[in-house]
């Protein structure tokens, strides 16, 4: 193969409760022509270190990354959030003057959100598939505001034969997740996720689809608990074609 | 001593009790997504508005570069004009040289115009102790006065109180007006206020007002309002004194037009306030109005501590509230539960600067960091970022709670050897599979955070890099 040689960061939560999601952007990755390899080396990125003000062990979870990704054409996760800790928050974690500055810089400017490297970077702009359900997106903050994740997903979906894609109003609005944010403040988190599912129930969708596993959990987890008739999926589960695996939270 | 008594501490309790408070819900759900969408029309209408905020911004770190230089001209240019500069250093500072000018002016009474510093230093509190009564004029704030509060918005003081909460307010207050009168709308609320306060003009000795920014060219005060009634505060008493932090300098008078560009764009999407207005100096012989006396109280209150730290750019802060407007957090809690003076994310930045983090150190953690403020600042302030440096001052002063503390560890831990990691989400996967039924959790041990309220998705079962290594072979 001549395509690029793409390393799949998978994500801790999606390699833990997902890992379909994992599968279908390995294979919207080799559709596009890449080759995928795995490091073994990966775990996490350090996000839930970096957000709790413990900025060593972040660095310490970096340095791992780093070592574990370094070398690749491209580095890419299913993602939004975990995406922008690599792209955004490692070169912060070590400033110019530090020994692994360059090293975290050479992996940040490689590392990319799946949605957003098919079309940006890979100029893919349709996907061979058929769906014939109708959906609404929800704009994870990480992807939409620090690395403008937003015309790309629709874009896609606006390629699946059969897919009607509707707004919902506030689709730029957090959903409360926010990391440890949603059991440190849940009062709070709760209120934000029940305006979230009543936002998406009010579009008529059946599926709310986003970029980050963690607020699909979170407002599927909701809408489980409302007793909401639509699904959650990560947008790559129908841009890969799989709406066979159990919507997240439906049984398996 | 006079100051408001931070219920930071108490912030959980303070949102708890928010969310239940159904006065409060229908106001902030009433107001919701008004700010944002003004914001949003304001900012299409003009296309160079990006370019502006980088303007703005631009032009606040020069001044921040200098501070010490620009207010030391601006104070020449006071002088110069027959007004008086005062250095506040803290906020008891600021009160006791406010109380000294109005007992100077023999003054029973004190008008005052919106100003957010005099919030942060309690001068009403102050006033009041000392047998001078201090008279709102601002119609948000004269509604908070009324009920005994503090502002929840830095621009709209009483976003929190609904109509018939005013309606409640007025008749308790104006008991000598009719019982009969129709007060069941805002055209009739205001109408009442605007009648009542008239009155009171005429009778303060001295106007208190705010100042969006001062001039350090001119040496002039500019303040912004809707209702004018900081005109009549500041040119109808025989003394004015303008009460403002010493960031609020800007160079000249283009910068300023620079920042009025984007200030009311940013907070109510208006082009600009319906009055915007300038004074400098005691009246002149030849003006026909104007104050007697001429005093600026330029307070510090921990500013200057904030120079040359990670916390630098919180003073390039406008005070505009677009922030708290876009504020997720803040659109369901509402002000109050922030329990200081200032809300939001400009809140959660700037409160643990001022009354340290020890005691503000929830609001920084109050936070997705969803980075909607950040976004929509006039003035680029990356508010997220700085919340985390609160995080991380908190960690290093061991104020983060032992749960976090030690659960970060032992993942950190876990986490830096690859091989023990992938067997303990396999287990892990495993686990909760095993507990979830048709593929939720209804209750988590330990994890009633999010059991509580919501269903948590079980795993799928093995993990991906089980399989992916199975696929791999």
């Amino acid at each position: 193969m001549s395509g690029p040689r793409v390393a799949l960061f998978v994500t801790c939560l999606v390699d833990m409760f997902r890992p379909s999601v994992g599968f279908a952007t390995v294979k919207l990755l080799e559709d596009a022509g890449c080759t995928v390899e795995v490091p073994q080396a990966q775990t996490c990125c350090g996000q839930p270190a970096y957000n709790s003000g413990d900025r060593a062990t972040a660095r310490a979870m970096a340095r791992a990354m780093i070592a574990a990704f370094e070398g690749f054409d491209y580095v890419v996760a299913p993602s939004g959030s975990c995406a922008v800790q690599i792209r955004k928050d490692y070169p912060q974690l070590f400033p110019e003057g530090d020994p692994f500055a360059a090293r975290a810089r050479a992996v940040a400017e490689r590392t990319h959100e799946i949605t957003s490297f098919l079309t940006d970077v890979l100029g893919v702009t349709s996907v061979p598939q058929t769906a014939s359900v109708s959906a609404t997106y929800h704009d994870s903050c990480s992807g939409l505001r620090s690395l403008g994740v937003h015309d790309q997903p629709r874009t896609l979906l606006g390629s699946v034969a059969g897919l009607e894609l509707t707004e919902m109003v506030e689709a730029d609005v957090c959903c409360g997740f926010g990391g440890t944010f949603c059991v440190k403040y849940p009062d709070i988190s709760n209120v934000m996720v029940g305006d979230k599912t009543r936002n998406i129930a009010a579009t008529g969708a059946d599926l709310v689809l986003a970029g980050d596993l963690g607020c699909l959990m979170n407002m599927a987890g909701k809408a489980s608990r409302e007793g909401r008739a639509f699904r959650a999926r990560h947008v790559v589960e129908v841009l890969a074609g799989d709406l066979g695996t159990p919507a997240i939270g439906d049984a398996t | 001593m006079t100051m408001h008594t931070p219920t930071t501490p108490a912030f959980k309790a303070n949102a708890h009790a928010a969310l239940d408070n159904v006065n409060l819900q229908t106001a902030l759900r009433g107001s919701r997504g008004n700010f944002v969408a003004k914001r949003a029309k304001a900012r299409a209408d003009l296309p160079e508005f990006d370019d502006l905020r980088d303007r703005a911004r631009d032009l606040k770190n020069a001044v921040l570069a200098n501070l010490d230089l620009y207010l030391e001209a601006y104070e020449a240019k006071v002088v110069e004009s027959g007004g008086h500069v005062h250095w506040a250093k803290t906020a008891e500072d600021a009160q006791r040289i406010v109380l000294e000018i109005c007992r100077n002016a023999g003054a029973k009474t004190v008008n005052k115009g919106k100003t957010m510093i005099s919030e942060e230093c309690a001068i009403n509190d102050h006033l009041i102790a000392h047998g001078i009564t201090p008279v709102e004029t601002d119609l948000g704030e004269y509604i908070i006065q009324l009920r005994g509060e503090i502002p929840s918005h830095i621009i709209a003081p009483a976003v929190h109180v609904t109509v018939p909460e005013v309606e409640t307010a007025f008749r308790k207050a104006h008991t000598h007006l009719d019982p009969a009168r129709d007060l069941t709308n805002m055209a009739s609320l205001q109408a009442e206020a605007r009648g009542v306060l008239r009155a009171k003009y005429f009778e303060a000795e001295v106007g208190i007002t705010g100042a969006n920014m001062l001039i350090a060219e001119t040496g002039h005060s500019i303040i912004v309002t809707n209702e004018g009634n900081g005109d009549l505060s500041q040119s109808l008493p025989r003394v004015h004194i303008v009460m403002a932090s010493l960031e609020k300098i800007v160079p000249t008078l283009e910068d300023a037009s620079t920042i009025l560009r984007v200030l009311a764009r940013s907070a109510t999407g208006q082009e600009m306030s319906v009055y915007t207005t300038f004074s400098k100096g005691p009246r002149r012989a030849e003006d026909e109005d104007g104050p007697e006396e001429y005093h600026v109280v330029l307070l510090d209150n921990g500013r200057s501590n904030m120079l040359g730290t990670e916390f630098q750019d919180m003073l390039r802060c406008i005070r505009c509230g677009a922030c708290m407007n876009h504020c997720p957090v803040y659109q369901a809690v509402g002000g109050h539960a922030y329990g200081w003076v200032y809300p939001g994310p400009m809140g959660a930045v700037l409160t643990p600067s001022l009354i340290g983090v020890e005691t503000g150190g929830h609001l920084p953690n109050a936070s997705t960091f969803c980075g909607r403020c950040e976004a929509v600042c006039p003035m680029h302030i990356p508010l997220p970022k700085m919340m985390r440096h609160w995080r991380e001052r908190e960690f290093e002063k061991q104020l983060t709670p032992g749960a976090v503390r030690y659960g970060l560890g032992a993942y950190a831990w876990v986490a830096a050897r690859p091989k023990l990691y992938r067997l303990a989400t396999r287990i892990g996967a495993r686990v909760l599979r095993a507990m979830g039924r048709r593929g939720r959790i209804k209750a988590l041990p330990f994890g009633g955070g999010w059991t509580d309220m919501r269903d948590f998705p079980s795993p799928q079962g093995r993990t991906f890099m089980e399989q992916w290594k199975a696929r791999a072979k």
